[in-house]
């Protein structure tokens, strides 16, 4: 465990039981079936930086998060913030624990109570966490954060659909950061967004980082998004980390088959007439997961092992990939 | 049909749809304009709203009611196409159009065999024999890369993942060999290493038939990959179209500067001090289109004219822009 680090991830696993209800199991003779959405995920954040997990659809970004807010437990691993495990801490400690993460979600429209004022939404944590007393002082206090969103202290006594979509998600921002937390976890907070929008929600997030001194977990599967607002880049497929490392070093010397594979294919704004070449290679079924390591049947570099044994995560420098072969 | 290859394949022009509601006369698209050549594929961008799906809509005459096309025309081939009955569009639509739409299964029918309904396209359109189109229908399978297709031939929609479902859609546009495409964000739902995929197959298809695409998008790599020229819509005008890569690299209307900015490429993004370029404010709904440039107020090189008069397409570089900074004769 490194000093800066302010979350420790490690070895966390989520299996769902994804089996078909009992009667019915019973009477067609199926086993049991599970999904392991998550497998053996470690990895730490330091303070004051923000890490990025990508990854294509249905590889685990979200699941992730949900055990690291406590909102999922998880099948094994653990989680600490701040020293904290939510699963086995005192109650005080787990009231510290919620103050100190919030979580922003991609539909900013989806994750706020329509029939609630601005007002309302944003002191929602002050006041279920009891964190300030007094109409007045909480009043205050919402002001402060509508303001330090770009938004304006009278926008208070509005309902969200009177709101755009980046609106909306300055509205998410300035709850999450009610609580004065150290860590906010952010799934997907851009991807709704339009281009010119998202430009502003992204800089603002950086602005706030910055002045509070914030560390992010930021789960987007956007490669440029991730490009400007990662230190860390940790790379999913189905459920296991394959590649973790520093920014520069992701995007100029990927090292995992698949990191390689998800840089070449994101369409590019200077990539005029770009040819990609069509292999037709597809996304597996996570429920049924390829033998060894997950990627072997759509990499060009397997060999015979790779399908059989499962590679473990080696170490090279501030960099870890999980591959026989790496470049 | 003549093949009057004179004129352009799609010709747009001065395009108008209205929405009558209860809270006002709502103009989705207003006073579009432009073509589409044989082989070509245009770019449609613009953010949420900006009118790109029902301009497709109005030009297969695929409009919900009460949406409807107020004034215009659609050309297709010569043959003036925006007032025709419905049997007469139905007749255009899948033999002359083919379509491609986000959501895949909303093109394929979930209780018949994707082969089914491949032969059963061809038939209707091609007029030819049963046997003939389950041919043709197999070869469409291989030709968009379907693994196995003589065995998945008979599979239904549900059997397929995304992507392969993706691919049976684009089967199913092209099979009656249509003219002109119109592919309403085709990969939007794919994962980018699937979407790239798709992407060349649509491009590589389109390129050997002489087929015209209309690609409405959001994405702007997209458009810089895949597209020969480019169009930009902000809330239901044009505000630019050129050749993709003046509109990427030198963009001629603040807008799309602005679009262009706000989407870094991978060497600026290499730059650690780079800050995203934003454009204050966001797009204004229908019922707050402002007076005379609906882009002015969140303009920085707005003047009075803007906020009055709305501008008319001028020349920019290689491109065309609606904006008055290119009016020559203002600036003379
Ligand atoms: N509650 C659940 N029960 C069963 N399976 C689940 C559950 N939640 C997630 N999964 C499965 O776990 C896998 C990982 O899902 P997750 O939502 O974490 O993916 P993701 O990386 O966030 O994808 P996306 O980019 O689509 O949001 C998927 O296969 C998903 O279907
Ligand atoms: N039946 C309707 N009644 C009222 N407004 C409508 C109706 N249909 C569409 N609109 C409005 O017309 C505008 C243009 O819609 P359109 O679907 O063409 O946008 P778009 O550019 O395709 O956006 P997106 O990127 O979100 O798909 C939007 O503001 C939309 O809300
Ligand atoms: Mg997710
Ligand atoms: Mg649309």
């Amino acid at each position: 465990m490194s000093n800066g680090a302010l979350v420790q991830i490690s070895d966390l696993t989520k299996t769902f039981d994804i089996s078909s209800p009992w009667l019915e199991r019973v009477i067609e003779r199926k086993p049991r079936q599970y999904l392991t959405a998550v497998e053996e995920v470690s990895f730490d954040i330091e303070r004051g930086t923000t890490y990025a997990l990508v990854g294509e659809s249905g590889s685990g970004k979200s699941t992730i998060a949900r055990m690291l807010v406590g909102l999922m437990k998880p099948t094994r691993g653990s989680v600490h913030v701040d020293g904290v495990n939510p699963d086995s801490a005192s109650a005080e400690d787990v009231l510290k624990f919620r103050r100190q993460i919030q979580m922003i979600f991609q539909d900013p429209y989806a994750s706020m109570n329509p029939r609630w004022r601005v007002s309302e939404i944003v002191a929602e944590p002050i006041v279920t966490l009891g964190l300030l007393s007094g109409r007045d002082a909480v009043v205050r206090r919402v002001g402060e954060l509508l303001e330090q969103v770009g938004l304006s202290a009278r926008d208070a006594g509005r309902f969200p659909h009177e709101f755009s979509g980046g609106q909306r998600q300055r509205i998410c921002i300035a709850r999450a950061l009610a609580s004065n937390p150290e860590f906010i976890v952010c799934d997907e907070p851009t991807s709704a967004l339009d281009v010119s929008v998202q430009a502003q929600v992204l800089n603002l997030m950086r602005d706030l980082q910055r002045d509070l001194k914030l560390t992010y977990l930021f789960i987007t599967h956007d490669l440029a998004v991730v490009r400007y607002m990662a230190d860390q880049i940790g790379v999913l497929y189905l459920g296991r980390l394959v590649e973790s490392a520093a920014r520069d070093r992701l995007f100029s010397a990927p090292s995992h088959p698949y990191t390689q594979m998800l840089l070449d294919a994101a369409p590019r704004l200077d990539g005029f007439g770009r040819q990609h070449q069509s292999d037709s290679s597809e996304i597996p079924d996570p429920i049924n997961r390829p033998s060894g390591c997950h990627f072997h049947p759509r990499c060009s570099r397997a060999k015979s092992n790779c399908a059989v044994e499962s590679p473990q995560t080696q170490t090279a420098g501030a960099s870890r990939v999980a591959c026989f072969y790496p470049s | 049909m003549s093949d009057n290859t004179a004129q352009p394949l799609l010709r747009v022009r001065d395009l108008v749809v209205e929405i009558p509601t209860r809270r006002g006369l709502l103009r989705p698209v207003n006073g579009v304009s432009f073509d589409v050549e044989r082989g070509e594929i245009l770019g449609v961008v613009g953010e949420s709203g900006a009118g790109k799906s029902i301009t497709g809509a109005a030009i297969i005459g695929l409009l919900d009611s009460p949406s409807r096309i107020a004034s215009g025309e659609v050309w297709l081939d010569g043959e003036r196409i925006d007032n025709l009955d419905n049997e007469g569009l139905r007749k255009v639509r899948g033999r002359q159009i083919g379509t491609i739409f986000q959501d895949p299964l909303t093109s394929l029918n979930p209780l018949l065999p994707i082969g089914d309904q491949l032969a059963e396209t061809a038939m209707v359109h091609l007029s030819i024999s049963r046997a003939e189109a389950r041919e043709r229908a197999l070869a469409a399978l291989v030709e968009v890369g379907i693994p196995a297709a003589a065995q998945r031939i008979d599979a239904y929609a549900h059997e397929f993942s995304g992507g392969m479902r993706q691919r049976v859609v684009i089967a199913l546009a092209l099979i009656a060999e249509p003219r002109f495409v119109i592919a309403d964000e085709p990969t939007t739902a794919l994962d980018v290493s699937v979407q790239a995929q798709i992407l060349s197959l649509l491009r590589s298809l389109c390129v050997k038939r002489n087929t015209g695409v209309m690609l409405i998008t959001h994405d702007m790599g997209v458009i810089a990959e895949t597209t020969d020229r480019v169009a930009v819509l902000y809330a239901g005008r044009l505000a630019e179209i050129g050749p993709t890569r003046d509109v990427v690299e030198s963009p001629g209307h603040p807008y799309s500067r602005g679009l262009m900015a706000a989407t870094p490429s991978p060497s600026e993004l290499a730059d650690k001090d780079l800050r995203l370029n934003q454009i204050p404010g966001s797009m204004p709904g229908l019922l707050d289109v402002p007076a005379g440039c609906a882009f002015h107020p969140r303009c920085e090189f707005v003047k009075d004219r803007c906020r009055n008069a709305v501008p008319t397409s001028y020349p920019s570089g290689n491109s065309h822009s609606a904006c008055f900074l290119h009016d020559a004769e203002a600036l003379s």
